[in-house]
This record gives structure tokens, sequence and C-alpha cells, in this order.
């Protein structure tokens, strides 16, 4: 409950961002550098003299633009995968489950690191390659739903009476294994916020002048003990909104979930 | 309702009490530890001491003609001697060699080295192992980025022990600002030895004031003072270079006393160390002009870069000074020609282009751009006037080429950027000649001469004149700068290249920077303000009074004794 | 068993190739090799001597050359040298013929990455377990919605943010834990008790900081599987025959709900010798994850190679082990197994 709460303040904030920025994210002021919190700028001023606040609403579009993204591209290619897997078995089966076998034997970091390095960084290429590199679990997990699922009665029951692959697919299997696929999409995008703050202290994030949490952060560790603002808010922020989505996964599972331990 | 209020209460609570700490820990919830030492104190010159620095990266190797990295440089720059350097005032002087003559030709240069030279190992250094670094350096088999130079020698000859003598096919002036690069090895610890994988890399021998006693993969390497250096003994009886790759983790350690210096970025060095009253009782901030600048870089193969009213036009609509009182706080030079200011290569008459908005929009208009459609950017021909700015991942280029987009903008421009990876940026955009414009910098050598840079034949992929500038009067002057040895006539010649550069503006020049540094005030000896050479030129009389000296390192030696 | 065991090793020869052949093409995708390092964008710098260096290592061949190349050496297990370091071999160390050792560049970054990493998992194990239990024995009561969201707090942290909080406080505020780096630099002067406190003090905070992170996955892992097996017949039995809460939440229990933490751990072990990038970078710790990265940055292809050889080489092995040990201490795994 409270997770939602918090992803849904964050997400008005967000959204309003280009209403409510006092500034313009991108408003270099030369003579107003590192300036700590006022009534004027309540967070204080960057490097170049730009309003933190203004860039920490218009960076918290981009932070989460990137989380869902990535976590859409990821759970695409998962479900995808994952039902062809669990529901026609055999060979290909076997073949997707090598392929996962093989991405997961490849450290995730080097396969961002690799293409991001060499496809020069931008907010799309960040996307693709953090979903690109997170489908394995919603494949396994999607796959596991459909192999116990397709043992059930209502689909031998819909077989006997002739229903096609697809209309089993779409109408019965999927959607009876959207929670564990919700869950993961959700503490996904928690997962992608962070990796970009993480990309961004490597110089592989989001680029200059677009505002990130991640990169206002990183410009602002060397400072930390002097332009704290630089650090505190976008931190918090991070941390605030990456619990929320956590709580709110978790809070997911234990309601969606009939075989959960809500007693 | 119980559920969500205790919960939402345990949230509320383990938040605050996360800000709470969070902000102890940022502001001043404790004091640092105090020490009562006053470092201002003046004290006599003595040896001894340990001095710690810090290097981002690890150097390959200590052979320099091999590794060629910056951390390498500077790590074996304490190690080996050149036949030459430059003093205080950025004249050459003799290091190794005590004197020499330039022949009437002007082709031959022979030195006299000084009598009584040793290695650190005792064994004599002599022309032969000048003679042998010259061969090392030019041989075919030797993969050394900086053989050019050497390679123009015709001929070279140690016909004594104390005498070295060059031959050049023409006279070429750069040759004695060469011999001041070379780092000299000896002879009889590498003639067999395969220079790319001897051992010797790791465990090098030298003549120098320093000798390395340890290096610890990763971590640090430690120098210690080398007694029978050719230049005599330096005061500071140990150099440790620890490797730090994270500059904040650097700061921390500077803060903290762990090291005694660092190289510092303009905000750390205006604005954060003096409003520190704990970091000014400690540290001491030296700044000094180095031999680099940075520059907006037009590709001028791409239209419509090759007119030179739209380069000017640019030019205009910079404020450079905003670029350093922005990026640099104040810390840089507004330049007019590519060298240091102050010294004699630099044309004093000329003037950088001012910031001229009416000027920049008039010079658009000449060269046919105008607004047609009202939307604030000019088009000609129906293309809009737009273009992407490269540079590679450094902090303060990134902020020039956004302070250099707004200014664009102002005019009609529109300029998008992008910073990348140091190696996709060259092998895929400067190599190829596939871009528009390049934020970059050059770090010069002391000697004027930029044919690398400048001349047209320079032009092929993988050299530096990858703007594609070709001006034949520019190329005449470099090549007569070359064959010119006496200085004033020289001067003239570079002097005459600047002012044609800068009408020609191929480049926009944007800042002359400095290198900041701090260093702990127990370092005594240390001239400021820096004199031409920098504040490294005396680095022999450096001391640390042993009352100033670290605790432990000074029980160690206490304990060794 | 033993048909299962060499099914599974035959199975990882070809997976190895599979993983080593995608890898060398993603490196190739790259623009740019070792030759255009930052090192040698100075004007003095001439094109010939890159040129030199790319026919040495063979990078004006086409791919599929260099990689049939490598391949060949990776058959007598000869990693190479490094392209950056060129003196310094990739994986073991070499003794020239005077007898001048050089370490290996994984030799020297592995045992450093594998001490750090396991006493982490070490430190989250020892945590999460107690933790996870108690939370399972005290659900939905405070205990359990404090672990639980504490446990969330340090899963949401960015890392390298608390690392730098953390070195402030604790090493320049205060002078009670070294910054950076692994030893002191006058750590060889040291006697023993000296060394082994100095070694202490500066792996405190690069062992706790990413075991707190990791901390949150295990314990709701471990607690989940203790509730799953709360509600199983035999321990309402168990309870039915009035044996104390202790044993049935010890050694019931716990037996039973700790069986899939044996594969989490096995899935972790590719985790092991990764080794954090961020981490080591704000520490100055030489280990794998910086040296990984560094080699991305440069191009330096035998080192990207040997490093994801070994990674996926362990990695396979580390399931292998993890599915062997589940399979032993799973009685109903095991006998099935046999009659297989």
């Amino acid at each position: 409950m409270v997770g939602f709460i918090i992803i849904v303040s964050v997400f008005i904030l967000a959204m309003l961002a280009p209403l409510i920025s006092p500034f313009d994210p991108n408003d270099i002021d030369v003579k107003a550098i590192l300036l700590a919190p006022s009534w004027q700028h309540w967070m204080g001023t960057d490097g170049l003299g730009r309003d933190v606040l203004s860039r920490m609403l218009h960076g918290g579009r981009i932070s989460l633009l990137v989380g869902l993204v990535a976590v859409g591209i990821a759970t695409a290619i998962g479900i995808v995968l994952g039902a062809i897997s669990g529901y026609y078995r055999g060979w290909v089966d076997t073949l997707i489950m090598r392929l996962v076998d093989v991405m997961l034997s490849i450290p995730s970091f080097f396969l961002i690191l690799a293409v991001i390095a060499f496809l020069t960084p931008s907010i799309w290429n960040i996307m693709i390659v953090i979903g690109l590199t997170s489908w394995m679990g919603v494949t396994r997990l999607v796959r596991a739903e459909f192999l116990s699922l397709s043992g059930r009665e209502f689909v031998m029951a819909s077989r006997t009476l002739g229903a096609k692959d697809a209309r089993l697919i779409f109408t019965h299997l999927l959607p009876n294994s959207l929670t564990p696929i919700i869950v993961s999409a959700v503490l996904g995008v928690a997962g992608a916020v962070l990796m970009e703050s993480g990309l961004s202290f490597l110089g592989l994030g989001v680029q200059a002048p677009q505002a990130s949490w991640g990169n206002i952060l990183t410009d602002g560790k060397e400072y930390i003990q002097f332009a704290w603002w630089l650090s505190l808010f976008p931190g918090l922020a991070i941390l605030i909104t990456v619990l929320g989505y956590n709580l709110l996964g978790e809070g997911l599972r234990d309601a969606l979930d009939p075989r959960s331990n809500n007693k | 309702m119980n559920k969500l209020n205790a919960l939402s209460l345990k949230i509320s609570l383990s938040h605050t009490c996360a800000i709470l700490i969070a902000s102890c820990l940022i502001t001043s919830c404790g004091k640092p530890t105090q020490d009562a030492t006053d470092y201002n104190q003046v004290y006599p010159s003595q040896t001894g001491g340990t001095l710690i620095d810090a290097t981002i990266g690890e150097p390959s190797g200590l052979i320099y003609m091999v590794a060629g990295e910056s951390a390498a440089a500077a790590i074996s720059g304490n190690i080996f001697n050149k036949l030459l350097k430059y003093d205080k005032n950025l004249d050459l002087e003799g290091e190794l060699a005590e004197s020499w003559i330039i022949s009437p030709d002007q082709k031959t240069i022979t030195f006299k080295l000084k009598p009584n030279l040793k290695w650190a190992d005792g064994k004599p250094l002599t022309s032969e192992d000048v003679l042998f670094t010259w061969k090392l350096v030019t041989d075919e088999k030797t993969r050394s980025p900086y053989a050019s130079d050497y390679q123009l020698v015709k001929q070279a000859e140690a016909p004594d022990a104390q005498t070295f003598s060059v031959t050049y096919e023409n006279a070429y002036a750069p040759a004695l600002d060469s011999w001041s690069g070379l780092q000299i090895l000896p002879k009889h610890l590498l003639e067999k030895q395969d220079i790319h994988t001897t051992a010797f890399a790791r465990k090098p021998v030298g003549s120098h004031y320093y000798q390395l006693d340890s290096w610890s993969h990763g971590e640090n390497l430690k120098l210690s003072r080398n007694p029978t250096s050719v230049l005599g003994p330096a005061n500071i009886d140990k150099l440790v270079t620890r490797i730090i790759p994270d500059n904040s983790a650097q700061f921390l350690e500077l803060m903290a006393d762990n090291i005694d210096s660092m190289g510092l970025d303009p905000i750390k060095y205006s604005r954060i160390i003096p409003a520190r009253p704990e970091l000014q009782k400690k540290l001491a901030l030296y700044k000094e002009l180095g031999n680099s600048y940075t520059y907006m870089g037009f590709n001028l193969k791409h239209k419509p870069f090759d007119d030179v009213r739209v380069r000017k036009a640019i030019n205009y609509a910079i404020d450079k000074q905003e670029i350093i009182d922005g990026v640099y706080l104040g810390l840089g030079i507004n330049i007019a020609s590519p060298y240091k200011p102050g010294t004699r290569w630099s044309n004093p008459e000329l003037k950088p282009y001012p910031y001229d908005v009416t000027k920049a929009k008039a010079l658009l208009k000449e060269a046919g751009f105008v607004d047609s459609d009202g939307d604030g950017i000019v088009e000609r021909d129906g293309k809009p006037f737009a273009f992407e700015i490269i540079t590679n991942q450094n902090k303060e280029r990134e902020k020039s080429a956004v302070l250099i987009q707004r200014r664009l903008k102002d005019v009609g421009i529109d300029v998008q950027i992008r910073a990348i990876e140091w190696a996709s940026f060259i092998s895929r955009f400067i190599k190829t000649g596939d871009f528009d414009v390049v934020v970059l910098g050059w770090g010069l050598g002391l000697d004027p001469d930029q044919f690398n840079i400048w001349h047209s034949s320079q032009n092929q992929p993988g050299q530096f004149n990858f703007i594609n500038y070709n001006n034949p009067k520019i190329d005449a002057l470099l090549e007569q700068g070359r064959l010119e040895l006496n200085p004033d006539k020289r001067m003239k010649i570079y002097h005459e290249f600047a002012k044609e550069l800068l009408e020609d503006s191929p480049i926009v020049y944007l800042s002359a920077g400095y290198g900041l540094t701090a260093i702990h005030k127990r370092v005594k000896g240390i001239d400021s303000p820096a004199p031409p050479a920098g504040i490294g030129y005396n680095s022999k009389e450096w001391y640390i009074p042993e009352q100033l000296r670290r605790v432990e390192i000074g029980r160690n030696e206490i304990a060794e004794k | 068993m033993l048909k299962y065991l060499i099914k599974r090793v035959l199975w990882m020869i070809p997976l190895l190739i599979g993983i080593s052949l995608i890898s060398f093409f993603i490196m190739h995708l790259a623009p740019g090799d070792i030759t255009n390092n930052e090192a040698s964008f100075n004007p003095k710098a001439s094109e010939e001597s890159r040129q030199k260096l790319r026919e040495l290592y063979n990078l004006d061949k086409p791919v599929i050359v260099q990689y049939g190349l490598w391949l060949k050496r990776m058959g007598t297990l000869d990693f190479g040298n490094s392209f950056a370091s060129h003196q310094k071999p990739v994986f073991w160390q070499t003794t020239d013929k005077d007898g001048n050792v050089t370490k290996g560049m994984i030799q020297e970054a592995l045992p450093i990455t594998l001490m750090i990493n396991i006493l982490g998992l070490i430190i989250t194990l020892t945590l999460a377990i107690p933790l996870g239990i108690l939370a399972a024995r005290k659900y939905t009561l405070w205990q359990d919605k404090s672990i639980t969201l504490f446990n969330f707090i340090g899963f949401s942290i960015p890392g390298f943010w608390l690392s730098l909080l953390l070195m402030y406080w604790l090493g320049v505020m205060n002078n009670w834990l070294p910054i950076s780096g692994l030893h002191s630099i006058n750590y060889e002067s040291l006697d023993t008790w000296s060394k082994i406190k100095d070694s202490i003090s500066h792996l405190i905070l690069p062992v706790i900081i990413p075991s707190v992170t990791g901390l949150a996955g295990i314990t709701l892992f471990v607690k989940n599987g203790m509730l799953d097996v709360f509600h199983q017949d035999y321990i309402t039995t168990a309870r039915a025959k009035g044996l104390s809460e202790h044993k049935v939440v010890y050694t019931h229990a716990l037996r039973n709900a700790l069986l899939p933490l044996i594969t989490i751990i096995g899935l972790s072990i590719p985790g092991l010798i990764g080794g954090s990038v961020i981490a080591e970078t704000i520490f100055a710790i030489p280990g794998m994850g910086k040296l990984f990265f560094d080699s991305v940055l440069m191009r330096d292809f035998p080192v990207i190679m040997g490093i994801l050889t070994i990674g996926s080489a362990l990695t396979l092995v580390g399931n292998l082990l993890a599915d062997l040990a589940y399979a032993w201490a799973d009685p109903r795994v095991r006998r099935g197994v046999v009659r297989n």
C-alpha cells in the first residue's frame, strides 16, 4: 500500500515536471555555481549553476522512463520465449533453456558494458541493453507457470473441446501466469533504476546535458561533504522510488498470489 | 487500518532516521580529528621523509618509450635522465650533457656528457648508453610511438665516452627539444633483452633522483632516494604513489591526510578548499599554466565549415570568458595563438575573437543563412543549420559543449552534443572523419613545431590533422619553422603562423588551462607562485621537516635505524 | 549418477565454445582496438607504431581468423599476454630466462575478488538465515515488518553513494577505518598480528556494504521458505507430538526450507568471481571487476576473453555442483536420480 502511494506520487511529480519546474533544467548561470539550497533554489544549484530541483523533476522522468521501457522489453521477450518454451516443450524448450543458460553465464554486466561502450550511450541504447540482459528470469518464470498450468484440468478440458494453441495460450494460460510476471516486472523496474545510477557512475549512463538522477548523483560525488545537496536529493529520490517499487512488488505478490502465506 | 498506521509509522520513522543519519554524516555532526600541528612553521632544509601521492591509472611498464601513458611518464621521469632539460624559465640546459655545440651547417649537434656519471647499480653512464638508447628507439622492431623525431637522425656516433653526436639530413629545429624527451636507458642491462617483454620494465635501474623499491600491482609503487644520482641526491627519502582510481576517494584520502598531493579540478581549488579552515590549515594550493588548450574543431570537409565566414561567425558567437568562468571558475586564459601565454612563441599582438552576437549574425547572413520560417533556427538553401558536437567523456569538455550549445542557439544554430567513450571516439569518428565538430584539447611539448597537427600532408587516417586543414601559407610556414634554428627568426615565423591561423579560424580556441594541485604544507621548498616551468622543476630541493612527518612512517624509520 | 555427471560435463564443452564465440564476436563489434587508447593521441606519436602493434596482435586479420588463432591457443590453455600491459600474462605467471617471474593478471586479481565475495557471502548468510527465521516465526508482527523494511532499504540504496558517505564518516571525520586500498603503505614492516588487523580494517567497508545490499533477497527467501514449510503437514504433526518449538523450527523446518538456498548459492557463483566494478573502483581494490572494466574500455582482447572464459567455466561448474549438492541434500531427488 505504501509502495503504491510512493510510486504514484513520484509518477505525478515526474509527469508534471515541465509544469512545476521553477527553472529550465538546462538553464546555465555561471554566476550561480554550486549554491546551497535557498528560497530561490530549493535544492541548490549544480556545477553549471542549473537549478537542481528542476533537474531532479526532469531527471525523474528519465530515470523512470529508463526503468519502465527496459523492463517492458525484458518482460515482452520473457513472455514470448517463456510461453513458447513452456507450451511446446520438446526441443524448442531445450534450445531456449540452453540459450538462457548461455546468457546467464555471460555476466550481464559485461554485456551491458560492452554494448553501451561500443554503441555510444544514449537513453535508447541503455534501455534496450538493460532490457536485453534481464529477460532470462521472466522467461523461466513464465515457462514454469505454463508447465504447471498445462497439467490442470481446465486446460485439458479446453484442449478436448478442440481449442487452438493460440487461444489456449492467450485466453487461459497467460492470464493465469500474470501474477509472477507483474511482480517480477515491478521489481525489475527497481533494479533498472539502480542500474542506471550505477552506469552513470561509470560514465556510461544518460549523457549530458540530459539530467537523470544517476548522473546528478555522479556529478556530485566528489563534493559530497560540501555540495551535499547534489548527493542527498538524488540519493534519497532513488532510495525512496526503488523502495516504493520493491514494497509494491512484494505487496502485490502477497495480495495476488492465492498460494501465498497470507493466512 | 491499524496495520497501515503502524507500518506507515515505522516507515516514516526509519526514513526520518535515514535522513537524519545522512545529514549528520554529510554536514558536520562531528569534527574531523583535530590536528594541533602548525604546518605553517618554517624549518630548515633537511633530508628524510616520505611523500605520498596518488594516480588514477597504473603504468603498464616503466620504460617510457614503449609504455607511453601519463602514469608511466610521471614515475619513470623520477627514475631516468635525459640529455637535456628545461630550467626554471623554460630555457634548455644540460642534464646528462654538460654542453653542446651545433655545427655551422646546422645539421650536427655534438653533446659533451658530464664526467663520472653512474647508474644506480654503480656502473658508469657513458655515451654508449645514449647511443644504445637512440638505436633502440629507432629500431624497426621497437614499437615506440615516439620514434619519429629520432628517426630523422641520419647518423649518430659516440667517438668517446663523454661525446655523443647526431647528424640530421636537414637542419631540424625541434631537435634539441626532442633530446629533452628521450629517457636514457642502460646498455649493460638491456642489450640482450627484448624491450617489449623484459623484466626491466618492472625492475628498472636508472640514474635520476629515485629508484624503484617495490611495485605492488594495483596498490602502490614505492621509490627511494638514489644516493649516486647524476644531479646529486634529493632531499626527500621516499616517494610512494598509491593507485586510487576514483577521484572522490582520492579527495577523501587527501582530507584524511593519507596522501600528500593531488591534482584538483577548478571547483575544489577555488570553492571547496578555501571554504574549509581545517583544509586551509594543512593544504597549500598551487596553480601553473600548462602547455595545453581546449578547442572546438570544425571538420573542414563538411559544409558549411569550409566557408571562413561561417567559422568566424561561430567564433564571434561563443563567449569564451563565460566558458572560462563557468567551466574553469576563472582559472583559464583566453588565447589567440596555439601556444602557452607568456612564452616567446605566443604572439602578443594577437587578440582573441570577442563575444559579438551582432557580428556573428551578420556574418551568417553574409554566408547565406537566414531564418526564413521564424523557428529560431537559420537555414540556407532550405536546410536548417544544425550539427553535432562530439567530445570524449571529459567533464570540462562536456560542460564547455553545453555552454557553446546555448550561445549558438542565440544566433540560430541548433547543436546536439554527444559524449563518447574514448576508443570508440577515436576509431569510429575521428579516424574515419565522420564528425561535424569536436571539442578536444591539445597537450603540447615545449617546441613550437606543430607540423603534425596543421600540415596538409598529415590528414591520413590515424594522423593528427583530422580536421583536414589545408592552407599552403601555413604549410610553408610550418616547413620553414622546422629548418630555422635561430630562436628570434623562428619566433617571427611562428608569430606569422599564429596570425594566419587566427584569421582563418579553423578552430575556435576555448581556453588555455591551469594545472591545479594541492600539496600538504608539510612539503616545504616549493616555489610559489609557480615559475614558467611549473612547480616540479626543483623537486630535488623539496623537503619534509622531521617535526611534520607522518607518525607511522616516522616511527618505522626510527625503528629501521 | 555417473552417467548424469558425464553428460553434464560433456555438455559444458560446446556451451563454453558457444559462449566464447558469442563473446568474441560481440567484442569485435566494437569500433576501435588497443591502439586507440588515450596515450596514443599525442601529436608526437606516429601512426606506424600503431600499425606495427596491430600487425603484431593480428588485429588486421578477419575476425574469424582471429577467433581461430585464439581457439588454437586455448587448446593448450595458453591465454596469451595482455595487449595493454604487454609483458603480463593473462592468466598464470611466466618465468623468463633470467628467472624473473611476472605474475598473471587473473592470478593477481581473482584471489582478491574471491576473498571479498566469499567473506561477503558468509556475512550475508550469517545474518540472513537467523533474520529470515525470525521474520517467519514472528510473521506479520513488528519484528517481521522491521526486518523486511530494513532489508528493503539496504537493497534500494545506490551502493556507491552509501560507500562514499561511510568513507567520509568513518575515515575522514573519525579516523576509525582506512578509506581505500587493501593494505597500508607500511604493511610490509608490520608484525603478523598488526598485518591481520590492517587487512581486516581495509576490508570492512568493501565487504559489508555489498553484503548488506544482498541481504534482502536471501532473508526474504529464507523467510518464505520457512513459511512454506511451516504449513506442511509434517510440521503440524511434529507440533502435535509435543516437540518443543525450538526443535520444530531448527531440526525439522530449517533443513527443508534451506534446500532451495543451495540452488541460490550455486546460482550466485558467477557473481563470486565477477567482482563489482563500482565497489572496486571506489575502494581502490585491484579485483576482477575493475580488471574487466578497464580491459573493455581499452579493448584488451586477451584479458577480456580470458576473464569471460574462466568466468563461464566456473559458472557452469558452479551450477553443476549446486545441482549435485541439491540432489544429495534432498532425499527425494537422490532416490529419484538413482531410480532413473
